[in-house]
């Protein structure tokens, strides 16, 4: 359903001189007609006071269908899910003031790894907004930092305009959650459905396509790399997967090796011999050496978080930096970068690989033969290793075991936040784009059930899988119930340690090892939990029988959780220290130096 | 990222929207990603009322006030950023309403100082004067810094107003 479907062009449809123009409706018809008629199909929500109006006109009708979640937070974080993998934004309807309040986390969640989501949320009548009626807040002023822009609706006959614009602020540019703050008297009064013709908005219009100039300097600087790489991000996903297979083509055409972030896993194909794996924090050996010593660095669709630079003075020191962003805020904001590129990922690629070819530039390219030496001596560090034990489940091991069953399944993977989270980017291999749903920039625990949820709704047959950890679980399960509703088959499968393990891994790495509160103490029996829920529960604890377990949970048709007892104190290797560059590592069995002064226990 | 380099100050142009909520928007991205704010004028400039213009005086090192612009810039509602400061000549204006109230000599040194500096008395009562006095923000610095010898009550000022020289505009 959800797959095959493409926003429509809004010109198209909707217009003036539409068949129902003109015909007076009310504002919650208007809404429901506009979504229509822009090729939405799915509505995650939660009904309340404030839009008993437009739920109404969602029960009189069959085009959209309406996924009813069991918190607003995870209405939102199954719309993320439902766009990361479709390419659609996702939509959200909420009911005013904690409906709103509970969306909050979703929609910031949204905007920081740039997600397309449009949230319309009740509001009080006009006449009671500031007076502190009941379930009223100010929606559009707690949500103005957290979303790219929102609206008040203040003028009926404006709701087809706002909801079009909402949907094209959302996907056009730097791609981010909208709210539409929908008065309840709005939703009932009528007025003609109108379009003012302009499809766009009057005045927003990113760049898409480089500075010709700018991409040919790129182009003359990466083939005169005798160290190059390319560091991708979220941005090639949000591009589209033409922008993944341009990324592919390039990187083969130049025989450059290629990093990821945690955001753009699945941009380039995980089982390619150019690929080095994920950078940063928890990246790899190969990964975080590689962008230390290169001499010309393209980033695209990558924006030089913390989380991927270490500390900012020791990153790559000696590289030419080229980046290639649609947001012009990304670039120059943490790391000084020689060749800005404002664009779209896939424009720019397609530029890059026009130059490549019409200069000829690959015959005065250096040969990549010794950097590609010293990446093969990176690697043989085998910086995943870990020791396997017989008496316990090594996390390490359950994914690789995981990776096993699902290898060649094309299925989707959504996490949690926390160790399990950096396991599985490290250990699953993801060879397409839209596969991997994951909270990068919040690090949202409790994001991951939700987000398979919506997977799951857009594409019904396919495996959907959460990744999940004991404590993250616990965040939004009440979900388990929107997965009974609809028989949704997804697979959840706890990495259960019985700690919050990232907070547990930094308390003994900084802190001495007082433990202050990250043990999941009085868990509840998760088998018997999803039984409750008249979800197939199953438990593992045995090495032995891990295998059976997972072929177990993916055959399983219908959802089933798997609690996968794991070893209980293990830590997350690779990994650059708090305060640290990327060439400062520590791996599995390396002495663990504390923090070297106040200000590196101050990085989060 | 670290401030490195020296702080300079900038006065920034903003054509945005005349929309509810968009001075918030503005105001918001300043306190929350730590921005400094000098001073922040708006108002409509244009006759149907659809565009408002601001005027940001701040301050920071050359990587936060490209950053600030690019941030600004990035507002669904703004139209248009430009940097005074780096753009070429500019003029910038700031008017003062200056309450000052005394008798005998101090009053008549008031209204002698006042009328070097070409204010104009918009209010005056027997034992006080309001001034009004339009300029540079370090003239108005002067005025008020000599008037707080001569009886000076209170201050209202409105912050820099700016155009660039020239015949092109934003």
């Amino acid at each position: 359903m959800a797959s095959t479907k493409t926003i429509q062009d809004p010109a198209a449809t909707g217009a003036p001189g539409d068949e129902a123009a003109n015909a007076p409706m009310s504002g919650a018809q208007m809404i429901l007609k506009a979504l229509v008629d822009l090729g939405v199909d799915t509505i995650f929500g939660y009904p309340g006071g404030a839009v008993l109006p437009i739920y109404d006109e969602i029960f009189k009708q069959d085009k959209i269908q309406h996924i009813l979640v069991r918190h607003e937070q995870a209405a939102v974080h199954a719309a993320e899910g439902y766009a990361r993998t479709t390419g659609k934004p996702g939509v959200v309807l909420v009911t005013s003031g904690p409906g709103a309040t509970n969306a909050v986390t979703g929609l910031t969640d949204a905007m920081l790894d740039s997600i397309p989501i449009i949230c319309i949320t009740g509001q009080v009548a006009r006449h009671l907004i500031g007076n502190d009626a009941f379930q009223e807040a100010d929606t559009v002023g707690i949500t103005r930092p957290c979303t790219k822009h929102n609206y008040l609706v203040k003028d009926t006959a404006l709701v087809p305009d706002v909801i079009y614009e909402a949907f094209y602020v959302a996907t056009n540019g730097r791609p981010g959650p909208v709210v539409i703050d929908m008065p309840k008297d709005v939703q009932i009064e009528k007025a003609p459905y109108a379009r003012s013709g302009h499809r766009e908005h009057r005045t927003y219009r990113p760049q898409v396509d480089g500075d010709e100039a700018a991409l040919r300097k790129a182009a003359y600087a990466l083939a005169n790399g005798a160290r190059p790489i390319i560091y991708s991000g979220g941005g090639i996903i949000n591009a589209g997967p033409e922008a993944s297979e341009l990324l592919t083509e390039f990187a083969r055409m130049t025989g450059m090796p290629v990093t990821s972030t945690l955001m753009g896993l699945g941009a380039f194909p995980a089982s390619d011999h150019q690929f080095l794996g994920m950078l940063g924090m928890h990246g790899t050996w190969e990964a975080n050496h590689a962008m230390h010593d290169c001499d010309v660095m393209l980033a695209i669709g990558a924006r030089f978080d913390d989380r991927v630079t270490g500390q900012i003075d020791g990153f790559s020191p000696g590289s030419t930096k080229i980046q290639v962003d649609i947001d012009l805020s990304s670039i120059n904001k943490n790391v000084a970068v020689d060749i800005p590129v404002i664009a779209d990922a896939a424009s720019a690629l397609r530029r890059l690989i026009a130059i490549w070819k019409e200069e000829k530039l690959g015959d005065k390219q250096p040969p990549l033969v010794a950097w590609w030496d010293q990446i093969e001596r990176w690697r043989m560090k085998d910086c995943l290793a870990y020791a396997d034990s017989d008496e316990m489940i090594m996390p390490q091991k359950a994914l690789e075991r995981l990776q096993h069953y699902i290898d060649g399944k094309e299925a989707i993977i959504a996490t949690e936040v926390g160790q399990h989270q950096m396991w599985a980017a490290q250990f699953l291999k993801f060879d397409k784009p839209n596969h991997w749903l994951t909270s990068g920039g919040l690090g949202t625990m409790g994001y991951g059930l939700p987000a398979t949820i919506g997977a799951q709704i857009a594409f019904p047959d396919r495996l959907c899988i959460d990744v999940s950890g004991d404590a993250s679980f616990q965040m939004n399960l009440q979900e388990l119930g929107t997965i009974s509703q609809y028989q949704l088959p997804v697979k959840i499968f706890i990495m259960n340690n019985e700690y919050m393990g990232m907070v547990r891994q930094w308390q003994d790495l900084s802190y001495d090892g007082r433990r202050s509160h990250s043990y999941s103490d009085s868990l509840p029996d998760f088998e018997k939990l999803a039984e409750a829920y008249g979800i197939k529960g199953m438990s593992v604890e045995d090495p032995a029988k891990l295998d059976d377990a997972i072929q177990e949970m993916i055959n399983h048709d219908g959802p089933v959780l798997l609690d996968c007892r794991v070893a209980k104190i293990e830590n997350c290797f690779p990994m650059v220290p708090a305060g640290a560059a990327h060439n400062e590592m520590l791996l599995a069995g390396d002495v663990i130096a504390k923090p070297k002064d106040d200000e590196a226990l101050a990085v989060v | 990222m670290k401030e490195t380099g020296p702080i300079a100050v900038h006065t920034i142009s903003v054509i945005v929207d005349n929309e509810a909520g968009v001075l918030a928007r503005v105001i918001g991205l300043f306190s929350g990603r730590g921005y400094n704010i000098e001073s922040l004028t708006v108002s409509t400039v244009d006759t149907s009322h659809e565009t408002s213009r601001i005027t940001i005086v701040t301050s920071g090192t050359r990587m936060v006030i490209e950053q600030i612009k690019a941030q600004l810039d990035r507002l669904v509602p703004v139209h248009k950023v430009a940097d005074l400061t780096i753009e070429g000549d500019f003029v910038s204006r700031d008017l003062a309403l200056v309450k000052v109230a005394g008798v005998g000599e101090k009053r008549v040194e008031a209204l002698r100082l006042a009328e070097a500096f070409r204010a104009q008395v918009v209010d005056a009562s027997r034992d006080s004067f309001v001034f009004e006095l339009t300029g540079a923000a370090n003239k108005l610095d002067a005025f008020v810094d000599l008037m707080s010898e001569l009886g000076l009550v209170e201050v209202a000022r409105t912050g820099a107003v700016a155009l660039s020289r020239g015949q092109s505009g934003l």
